[in-house]
């Protein structure tokens, strides 16, 4: 078997293994769904996740540890994850295949050339990574400001080893240094000068380019319910994502450039790949040629994936290592050996000085830019209301790799993918949308915080989420608050009465209650013709037959107190039956109230946990007449509403 | 045929072939035009009559004004009772009939919580229809949670599967308009009509429980379930929905289970101490008696509940419920 069937097979695999995992996904108990399935497996897999959450929270959460196994390997191997593994790279090897159908060999060779601009991926790579470094460099800050200057120097001085590292430029290491340094002195200065933290933060942007959270987010939130939608095998019924049209465009668009070049996204694009590239400079085995007695056929570049050229200078960071070029290669001159390449090979990535300054500049630069809206502060967005669980807005966004997992999982379809809700960096967060799904969050569920990766939604015990047991001090984990609307709200504003938010409550109190209302109807002050055994004809003719005989409405004698109402039977146009009361009947020439009885309903915030169970049942389908904000969520304080 | 240089040659042939081909390309067009033609434009959306469905009556004639009510705190146990007292299930589910259980599921809450219906009673019933020789059993309930969480959490997913019967979940499909003959709310709106397919028999089985609203959630109230749309709009004139729910339906059995009630914070509970036992179960074909019977649970007296006395009214059922010589016997 040669070892391009094997790669083959092992992409399948892994391919069919992502598939699988996005299948099972669903919350129930059949083999076929979530029962242990480790479906965030290569979200764990990727070292992007793990360096990027590692650089934004100094920590390696739990089973983000997989990715060293990556690194490891890659360390060994070279970029092996990208041929052999990643199942984005698959899709689009595959849909290449369809685009070079047509073309003669000369076509395909020239389609394989390296391109300079394949050096984009180290860029973004850098910005991604760097605007995840904001809080390192404000804890450089404050060390730099209050401890001994040797510190200090220990701090940048490894700050600039780890940029020269990463750019692969140890040569004319002086002018790098100056241009680094002087770049973080000024970042210093600015944290100085203006108190630094407030304006210098961390957000994990990587997600929005990393291939892995991108794949499962495209294939989740907009393949799946598109492919569900006439099968009903996943989910009882259409599952719905807000914006997902954009994520699909997106996914759409990156395999259609495919036809023109392939593995476009892995070439240009993929910062993961960047991040292996550079990772494999170091690596044990590579792709590279015995001898020198190649007679420049051009066959190994026929079907190339990765752009590297191993005609001439291979370059090892843009290897995919899909050795297309062992079996391309008629003299066995191509092999996967641990010498160098015998035509030499390339090791740095293809990355100018100016270009990867730049990056780690604006990288720096562009959170506290996008924070200028002051939407973590003072200009909080109410409307955002995140799962369960999720950490305190700064803390959520150094985390959240926007990979849809808890969008995904959520049994009631309402964890959606943010707009711009959130702030640009908050694109593709989860946030709670009460009007679509079957329900609001449910008091019994904790699923969306296990399945993420990351921990930017925490894995909550059912005991912690609804305040029992040794979490009973704390109360349940409240996500917002319900707001009555009193100008939408049938029984506040319409005298119709209602109450279905306050049957529906789950917390037991219920945080919704009532207050008894009598309301004397639109021309409901008449007067009494004659009174004949509870029935009562009225001088005027008001009401429809029935109108006011629902059980909801009463006859009261004016002036007098509660216990003078009776109940209405029936009604015709001019006259009501009562229920007997003795003290309620009026006499002739009296006038008396038609009263409706109303239920107005009141939310405790003490009790109240923003589940949005009432905002999804209230019969105001449009804008709802109670609707749940982020005020007093648990995880933040700057929206608390109680002493 | 004129060919002056930089014109090429243009034949008759040619010339008539395109001509044909434009002729059929404008009679095409004019075709479909005419085919497709509509002066009018649409008209006002209405629903048309001949799309709205009606639930059949699924009452056994001879054993409409049967009624069991059982002391006990075992509810297998009462049902055992309960049933031989009205001649057995095989009086109401003969062999060959397809049988569907209205459970109430609406909440995403454990069993012991009782705001829904409850598993063990559920797997019973089931299990009794099929030994009758019931062709299929369903169970089905359009809750107000999330379906799919409502049948599992509540377990009567399971106690359903274990018992042999088959649980329909919800879906939009699965729901056609229906008016309810002779009322007024519940015109041309969604019913769940789809695991009604073939159904020759119908069993509703309802806990007890507290309804702010309403006053009370039991039998009748336990036909909602059967609504689709933004049912709760339905709310403002509970009364009288609950009393056209009750004349939608003609059901075979009701199984009205109180042997826990829940007092307060009805209709979701959430609490242990929202429940009380009150031992007691209440098999009818009268849904309007059991209803009746199950106030009195609730501490509550049939004024106190406006749609028991519409239900009445409208020729539902009796909520005088001596009329029927109920047979009152204990479970132990």
């Amino acid at each position: 078997m040669s070892i391009v069937t094997v790669r083959r097979i092992s992409q399948v695999f892994f391919l069919a293994l992502f598939l699988w995992f996005c299948v099972v996904s669903s919350l129930g108990v059949e083999s076929w769904q979530l029962r242990g399935w480790p479906v965030s497996w290569f979200l764990q897999l990727d070292p992007l996740v793990a360096l990027g959450t590692i650089l934004t929270t100094g920590t390696l959460y739990a089973n983000l540890l997989w990715a060293l196994v990556t690194v490891i390997l890659t360390l060994i191997l070279g970029r092996f994850f990208c041929g052999w593994v990643c199942p984005f790279g698959t899709m689009h090897h595959a849909v290449g295949y369809l685009g070079k159908r047509s073309k003669t060999l000369s076509e395909e060779i020239a389609g394989n050339r390296f391109h300079p601009l394949q050096s984009i991926k180290f860029w973004i790579l850098v910005f991604l990574l760097s605007a995840g470094a904001g809080s390192l460099l404000a804890l450089g800050i404050r060390q730099g400001f209050r401890s001994s200057p040797l510190l200090w120097m220990v701090f940048g001085g490894s700050i600039v080893i780890a940029a020269l590292a990463l750019g692969g430029m140890w040569g004319d290491r002086r002018k790098v240094g100056a241009v680094l340094i002087g770049l973080v002195g000024f970042w210093a200065a600015t944290g100085f000068v203006f108190g630094g933290e407030r304006m210098i933060g961390a957000s994990l942007q990587t997600g929005l380019l990393d291939p892995i959270p991108l794949v499962y987010r495209s294939v989740n939130l907009a393949l799946l319910p598109l492919a569900d939608s006439s099968t009903h095998v996943l989910s009882v019924d259409q599952r719905y994502y807000e914006g997902a049209w954009l994520i699909g465009v997106l996914f759409v668009a990156a395999l259609l450039m495919n036809l023109k070049i392939p593995r476009f996204y892995c070439r240009f694009v993929c910062p993961l790949g960047a991040l292996f590239g550079v990772l494999a400079r170091y690596s044990l085995w590579r792709i590279g040629k015995a001898c020198s007695d190649c007679i420049q056929c051009g066959l190994c570049e026929q079907d190339c994936e990765g752009g590297c050229e191993p005609l001439g200078q291979i370059r090892i960071p843009d290897c995919v290592l899909c050795m297309n070029c062992l079996d391309g290669c008629k003299h066995q001159i191509i092999g996967y050996r641990t010498a160098p390449s015998a035509s030499g090979e390339i090791v740095s990535p293809n990355l100018s000085r100016r270009g990867a300054l730049m990056a780690l500049a604006s990288g720096v630069a562009v959170i506290p830019a996008v924070r200028l809206g002051g939407q973590l502060g003072a200009n909080w967005n109410p409307g955002l209301i995140r799962p369960p669980g999720a950490l305190p807005e700064e803390e959520f966004l150094k985390r959240c790799i926007k990979c849809g997992q808890c969008m995904r999982v959520c049994p009631t379809n309402i964890i959606h993918p943010a707009g711009f809700e959130a702030g640009l960096e908050g694109v593709w967060t989860p946030i709670l949308n009460y009007r679509i799904g079957t329900s609001g969050c449910q008091l019994n569920c904790i699923a969306c915080g296990h399945l993420c990766p990351t921990a930017a939604i925490r894995p909550l015990t059912l005991d912690e989420k609804k305040g029992l047991g040794t979490f009973e001090p704390s109360g349940p984990i409240r996500v917002g608050t319900a707001f009555v609307d009193h100008g939408r709200c049938l029984p506040w504003a319409m005298d119709r009465p209602c109450i279905v938010c306050q049957e529906n409550c789950p917390v037991s109190p219920k945080a919704i209650f009532v207050r008894e209302h009598y309301s004397t109807v639109r021309a409901g002050l008449v007067s009494v013709k004659s009174v004949a055994r509870g029935r009562i004809e009225l001088a005027e003719r008001p009401f429809r037959p029935g109108e006011i005989a629902t059980g909801d409405y009463f006859l009261a004698r004016e002036g007098l107190q509660d216990g003078n109402r009776s109940l209405i039977l029936e009604n015709s146009e001019g006259a009501v039956t009562v229920q007997a009361n003795g003290h309620a009947v009026p006499e002739p020439g009296e006038k008396v109230h038609v009263q409706v009885r109303l239920q107005r309903p009141q939310v405790d915030p003490s009790r109240c946990i923003g589940c949005g169970i009432c905002e999804h049942e209230c019969p105001v389908s449009g804008r709802r007449a109670i609707r749940v904000t982020a005020e007093n969520e648990s995880r933040s304080r700057r929206g608390s509403l109680l002493l | 045929m004129t060919s002056s240089s930089g014109e090429k040659d243009f034949s008759r042939r040619e010339f008539l072939v395109r001509s044909a081909k434009a002729g059929a390309a404008v009679a095409l067009a004019g075709g479909v035009s005419a085919w497709l033609f509509d002066p009018e434009g649409p008209r006002a959306p209405s629903a048309s009559e001949s799309d709205l469905v009606t639930l059949p009556d699924f009452s056994v004639s001879g054993l409409d004004r049967k009624l069991s009510i059982i002391q006990g705190a075992d509810r297998v146990k009462s049902l055992d009772v309960a049933l031989k007292a009205l001649g057995g299930i095989e009086a109401f589910v003969k062999r060959g009939d397809r049988v569907l259980v209205k459970v109430n599921a609406a909440f995403a809450t454990p069993a012991i919580l009782s705001a829904t219906t409850n598993p063990d009673l559920l797997a019973e019933v089931c299990r009794r229809c099929l030994k009758a020789g019931a062709a299929s059993v369903v169970v089905t309930d359009n809750p107000i949670n999330d379906p799919e969480s409502c049948f599992s959490l509540t377990g009567l997913r399971e106690a359903a599967h274990s018992a042999g019967a088959r649980v329909i979940l919800p879906r939009a499909g699965f729901f056609r308009p229906t008016t309810v003959a002779g009322g007024s709310l519940i015109k041309d709106w969604p019913l769940l009509h789809t695991p009604f397919q073939g159904v020759t028999r119908l069993i509703s089985i309802a806990p007890v429980k507290d309804h702010n609203r309403s006053g009370a959630s039991m039998i009748m109230k336990n036909w909602y379930g059967l609504l689709g749309g933004r049912r709760n709009i339905f709310h403002q004139d509970i009364h009288n929905t609950i009393k056209e729910l009750a004349m939608m339906v003609k059901p075979t059995l009701v199984i009205l289970d109180g042997t826990t009630t829940m007092m307060t914070n009805g209709p979701t509970g959430g609490s242990l101490s929202d429940l009380k036992a009150t031992n007691t179960l209440i098999v009818s074909a009268d849904q309007v008696a059991a209803d009746a019977v199950g106030a009195t649970l609730l501490g509550k007296t049939v004024s106190d509940l406006p749609f028991i006395l519409k239900a009445v009214e409208a020729g539902v059922g009796t909520a005088d419920v001596e009329s029927l010589r109920p047979v009152r016997a204990s479970a132990v």
